[in-house]
C-alpha cells in the first residue's frame, strides 16, 4: 500500500526552502575578493573550471555531425534538467549530449555567465543550476572517483575556495602567528602548490613562510622595563606565551645562544601570571604537575565555567520522568554519560533551574558532575551506617541516602554551623529520612561515635580544582595555606579511618576525596594514611580518570596509589577532583616504631552500636585474651596461649589420679597403665 | 539528654492543632509503620519524626552538636503554639482528607507565599468545612503545601473570582525563600 523505498533509484530534489532566501556567496565574496585579472572572465569554481576545460577540449576536436534535424526548438533550457546522462556511454572526445537536442540545449555554463554578468540577483537561480549540475555530475560519475580535468583527483588535498584564500591572506596580514596557525598554513601551502591556475596565491603563502621562521627572542631588560611602565597589552603577552612555548618544546633547536631554559621558563611564568591572573606560587605548582601544552589547556579551561549538571532524586522520581517534565518547561538537557544513571547536563534553559516546581518538590539536586564520583566509589549498601564527615551543602549525603533507599543510618557532620542550614534544607527537600545532622569537628570523631560501616571524607581543601567556580583561588593561596590544608586533611583522614569498623560484614571502606589537584593535599595525605594505619588502597570502581601519581619530584609514594583517580577540567570537563578508596583490614592501630609487627588480628564484632567505642589502643590488650574462633592470631598471642595451656595441662592430668603431679605426658600414660594394672 | 528529647504524646499534639491539621486522627498511622516504630521527639523546640533505630544513634551525639534528625515536622512558638512546617509535607500529604488543587497559572503565586484566589482554584474536596486544614496540590498531583480553607466548598462556588479561598500556611517555595529559618 505504501511507497516502497527503492535505494537504487535516487530521488531528485530541487533547491531547498532556504535557497531563495540567501543572497548567495557571490555577493559576499565580491566584497573582499581581489579584482579579477581578466575583467571579462569571471572566476570559476572547481565545477566551472572542469566544464570550461571540457568545452575547450571539445572545441578543439571536430564539431559533431549527424545531429538529427527537426527537433523542436525550445526556449529557456535554464529550468530544464538535462534529459540524458550519457557521458559514460559516449565515445571518447565527445561532449555531454549526443542526442538531437544540441541546437536548443546549450550548455548551462554560457547562460550562467550571462546571468552573472547581468544582475547579481539571479545568483540564486545560478545556484539552483549549480546544484542541479552538481547532482548530475554526481549521477554521472558517482561510480568512479571524481577526477579533475587537470588530472588531480578532487578527493586529494582540499582545494581552497576563494573565500578560504582570502581568509588566509587576512590571517597573514594580522601578523600574529601561532604554532597551530603555522601548521595549518603549511598544509594549506602544500595544497595550493598542487593546484595549477592559482599561482598568484603562492607568493602570498611564501611570504607567510618567512614570517614563521622568525626567531622568538627573549625581551631585553629595557623592553621589560617599558612593559612594566605601560599598561598591559594582553595580545602581545599572549603571542609571547605562544612563541615561548614553541621554543621550549623544541629547545635544542630554537633556543637563543647564551640563554638558559630557566630564563625562558621564568618569562613564561611571568607572562602566564599576567595573562591569566595567577600568583607566581600557584603557577610554579601547576607547572610541576602538568607538562607545558597541557598546562595551557588547564588554564584555559579554568576561565570557562563547567556545564550545569543535576542529579535526579530517585527517592521521588525517575530520570526519564524528570527529563520529560523539565523539557516541557523549556529546558535543554541530556543524560550525563554512560557512567551515571541519575545525572543530567543542562545546556540552556528558559526557566531558572534552581526554582522550578520540580526542584522545590525535591525531584532533583543541583550538583557538579565530579561530586557524583566519590559516592559512586563509596557504593553504600542498604542498612549500613555511614558517616559523612564534611557534608555541607548536602549533595553527597543525599546521594548516599538515595542509594541506600532511606534505610540504615547516615550521620551527616560538618564543623560549620551556618552551612549546616543548607544541609538540613536540602535533606528535607529531597525527602531524606535516615539522616542525623550534627555539628562537630571532624577530628573528634571516633570519640563521638564510631563503628561505622563506611565513611566519606570530602576534606576541606585549597580548591585549586574549582578555579572556574571561584577565581579568587588564583591569587589567594600560598604555601602556608596548602600546608595548613594538608595538615588538617591528615588529621581528618586518621579520624575517619578510626571511625570505621574493619570487621563490618559489608563495609570497612573509607573514601577520601578533595576538589584540589595539588599533590600535597592528595597523594601525600593518602600515603601518610597508608603508613599510619592498617588500611590499603583498593580500586575505586571508576573506569575513567587519570591515575594518581606514584612519584612526584623527589617524593616516592606507595605503588598502590595507581588505583586513585584524578580528574581535570580540561580533560573530563568536570571540576578538578581526586578520589582514593581505602579498605581497613584491622581495627588495631600500629605503633609508631617500625620494628614492631602490626597486629593482624581482626577485632571481635563490636557490641550494639549505641555504646561509645573506646580508644583503640586500650582495646588491644583485651583482644589478646579473648580470641574468637576462625580468626588469625599473631605469633606472640599464640605463644602466650600455648604456654598457658601447657600450664593448665598438669592440673587437668592430675584430676583422674591424685598421685600424679608430674607435668610430663609419658608419666601420665604410665600412671594410667599403673591404674589399669591395679 | 533526656529533658531535651521528650516524647510528645499524640494527645499533646492534638490539643489545638489536630483538628486544624489536615490529617485529623491519622497520627496513629504515622507512628506504627511496617518498617519499625517511629516516634516524635522534641529537640530545641522543634518536633522531629524519627525511627527508633535512628533515635538510638542520635543519643550519642552531644546535645549541643545535634542539629537535626530524621524529618522536622514543625516547631513550638514562644507562646507554645504548634506551627506545622512544610518539611512535613511528604508525610502528611498521603493522609490528607481535604485537598485543594490549584490551576497552573496560580501555582507560582502560591509558591511565592500568596493566598489562593477563586480564579486559581481548580478542584476542592467535597464538604470541606470553613477553616479546615487542607493540603494544596498542583494539577499534576504534586503536593505544594498546606493551607486553611477560607470558605467551605458550597461557599467557594458562590463567591466572586477575586476572593480568597485558601489561606496560605506553608509551601515548598520556602525551601528556597527561607532556607535559613528551616533550622
Amino acid at each position: 500500500m505504501g511507497r516502497k523505498l527503492d535505494p537504487a533509484r535516487k530521488e531528485k530534489r530541487g533547491p531547498g526552502r532556504k535557497a531563495r532566501k540567501q543572497r548567495g556567496a557571490e555577493v559576499e565574496l565580491a566584497r573582499f575578493l581581489p579584482p579579477e585579472a581578466e575583467p571579462g572572465r569571471r572566476k570559476l569554481s572547481s565545477h566551472g573550471r572542469r566544464r570550461a576545460a571540457k568545452r575547450r577540449r571539445v572545441a578543439g576536436e571536430e564539431p559533431r555531425g549527424g545531429r538529427q534535424p527537426g527537433v523542436k526548438e525550445q526556449v529557456s533550457p535554464l529550468k530544464k534538467i538535462l534529459p540524458q546522462k550519457v557521458v559514460a556511454q559516449l565515445p571518447r572526445g565527445q561532449s555531454g549530449f549526443s542526442d538531437g537536442n544540441s541546437k536548443w540545449l546549450t550548455p548551462v555554463k554560457a547562460k550562467k555567465i550571462q546571468s552573472e554578468d547581468n544582475n547579481v540577483e539571479l545568483s540564486s537561480d545560478g545556484e539552483e543550476e549549480e546544484s542541479i549540475w552538481e547532482m548530475e555530475e554526481e549521477e554521472d560519475g558517482s561510480s568512479e572517483e571524481m577526477v579533475d580535468d587537470y588530472g588531480a583527483s578532487s578527493s586529494e588535498e582540499e582545494e581552497l575556495l576563494p573565500i578560504e584564500k582570502a581568509a588566509l591572506k587576512q590571517k597573514s596580514d594580522r601578523g600574529g602567528l601561532s604554532e597551530d596557525d603555522s601548521e595549518e598554513e603549511e598544509v594549506a601551502e602544500e595544497a595550493s602548490r598542487q593546484k595549477k591556475g592559482q599561482k598568484e596565491e603562492e607568493s602570498v603563502d611564501l611570504q607567510l613562510n618567512l614570517d614563521v621562521d622568525e626567531q622568538f627572542r627573549l625581551p631585553t631588560d629595557e623592553q621589560i622595563e617599558k612593559e612594566t611602565a605601560e599598561p598591559l597589552d594582553l595580545h602581545i603577552i599572549h603571542q609571547r606565551i605562544k612563541g615561548n612555548m614553541e621554543v621550549l618544546q623544541n629547545f635544542g633547536v630554537k633556543r637563543e645562544e647564551g640563554r638558559t631554559r630557566q630564563e625562558y621558563l621564568a618569562l613564561l611564568r611571568r607572562d602566564m601570571a599576567a595573562y591569566y591572573s595567577y600568583s607566581d606560587f600557584l603557577l610554579k605548582k601547576l607547572m610541576d604537575i602538568f607538562p607545558l601544552p597541557e598546562l595551557i589547556n588547564f588554564l584555559e579551561a579554568n576561565e570557562v565555567p563547567r556545564p550545569v549538571t543535576i542529579r535526579t532524586n530517585t527517592l521521588k522520581t525517575r530520570r526519564r520522568d524528570l527529563a520529560q517534565a523539565l523539557i516541557n518547561r523549556g529546558v535543554n538537557l541530556d543524560p550525563l554519560g554512560k557512567w551515571s544513571k541519575t545525572g543530567l547536563v543542562i545546556y540552556d534553559s528558559s526557566v531558572p533551574i534552581g526554582a522550578t516546581p520540580e526542584y522545590l518538590a525535591g525531584h532533583y539536586m543541583l550538583q557538579g558532575a565530579s561530586s557524583l564520583l566519590p559516592v559512586m566509589a563509596l557504593a553504600p549498601q542498604e542498612n549500613e551506617r555511614i558517616l559523612d564527615m564534611c557534608c555541607a551543602p548536602g549533595g553527597k549525603t543525599s546521594y548516599i541516602a538515595q542509594l541506600m533507599k532511606n534505610t540504615g543510618m547516615i550521620l551527616a557532620n560538618d564543623s560549620n554551623a551556618e552551612r549546616l542550614r543548607s544541609v538540613v534544607g536540602n535533606l528535607h527537600r529531597l525527602g531524606v529520612t535516615n539522616a542525623v545532622v550534627s555539628n562537630c569537628d571532624g577530628r573528634q570523631f571516633p570519640k563521638v561515635l564510631g563503628g561505622f560501616d563506611r565513611v566519606l571524607l570530602d576534606a576541606p581543601c585549597s580548591g585549586t580544582g574549582v578555579i572556574s567556580k571561584d577565581p579568587a583561588v588564583k591569587t589567594s593561596k600560598d604555601e602556608k595555606d596548602i600546608l595548613r590544608c594538608a595538615h588538617l586533611q591528615k588529621e581528618l583522614i586518621l579520624s575517619a579511618i578510626d571511625s570505621v569498623n574493619a570487621a563490618s560484614e559489608t563495609g570497612g571502606y573509607i573514601v577520601y576525596c578533595t576538589c584540589s589537584i595539588t599533590v600535597e593535599e592528595n597523594e601525600w595525605v593518602v600515603d601518610y594514611a597508608l603508613k599510619k594505619r592498617n588500611v590499603r588502597l583498593v580500586a575505586t570502581g571508576l573506569n575513567f580518570g587519570k591515575e594518581g601519581f606514584t612519584r612526584f619530584k623527589d617524593r616516592r609514594f606507595h605503588p598502590s596509589l595507581k588505583s586513585t583517580r584524578r580528574f581535570y577540567p580540561h580533560t573530563h570537563n568536570m571540576d578538578g577532583f581526586f578520589i582514593a578508596k581505602f579498605k581497613k583490614f584491622s581495627n588495631a592501630i600500629p605503633k609508631a616504631q617500625k620494628d614492631e609487627e602490626p597486629a593482624v588480628e581482626a577485632a571481635s564484632p563490636l557490641p550494639v552500636p549505641d555504646t561509645i567505642v573506646e580508644p583503640q589502643s586500650k582495646k588491644k590488650k583485651l583482644e589478646g585474651s579473648k580470641v574468637a574462633k576462625g580468626q588469625k592470631k599473631p605469633q606472640s598471642a599464640l605463644k602466650k596461649r600455648r604456654s598457658l595451656q601447657a600450664q593448665h595441662r598438669p592440673v587437668k592430668a592430675g584430676r583422674p589420679s591424685p598421685r600424679m603431679l608430674c607435668a610430663r605426658v609419658p608419666t601420665r600414660k604410665k600412671s594410667r597403665m599403673n591404674q589399669n594394672e591395679q | 539528654m533526656a529533658p531535651s528529647l521528650r516524647a510528645c504524646s499524640s494527645a499533646g499534639r492534638s490539643g489545638s492543632s489536630s483538628e486544624k491539621m489536615a490529617i485529623g486522627e491519622n497520627i496513629q498511622l504515622l507512628v506504627d509503620r511496617p518498617d519499625g516504630t517511629y516516634c516524635f521527639r522534641l529537640h530545641r523546640d522543634r518536633v522531629y519524626y524519627v525511627s527508633e533505630k535512628l533515635l538510638k544513634v542520635a543519643t550519642s551525639v552531644p546535645r549541643d552538636s545535634l542539629v537535626a534528625l530524621g524529618t522536622c515536622f514543625g516547631k513550638f512558638t514562644k507562646t507554645q503554639k504548634f506551627r506545622l512546617s512544610v518539611t512535613a509535607l511528604d508525610f502528611l500529604a498521603p493522609y490528607a482528607k481535604y485537598k485543594v488543587w490549584v490551576k497552573p497559572g496560580s501555582e507560582q503565586s502560591f509558591l511565592y507565599g500568596n493566598h489562593v484566589l477563586k480564579s486559581g482554584l481548580g478542584r476542592i474536596t467535597e464538604n470541606t468545612a470553613q477553616y479546615q486544614g487542607v493540603v494544596v496540590y498542583s494539577m499534576a498531583d504534586v503536593p505544594l503545601g498546606f493551607g486553611v480553607a477560607a470558605k467551605s466548598t458550597q461557599d467557594c462556588r458562590k463567591v466572586d473570582p477575586m476572593a480568597i479561598v485558601v489561606f496560605h500556611q506553608a509551601d515548598v517555595g520556602e525551601y528556597v525563600r527561607s532556607e535559613d529559618t528551616l533550622t
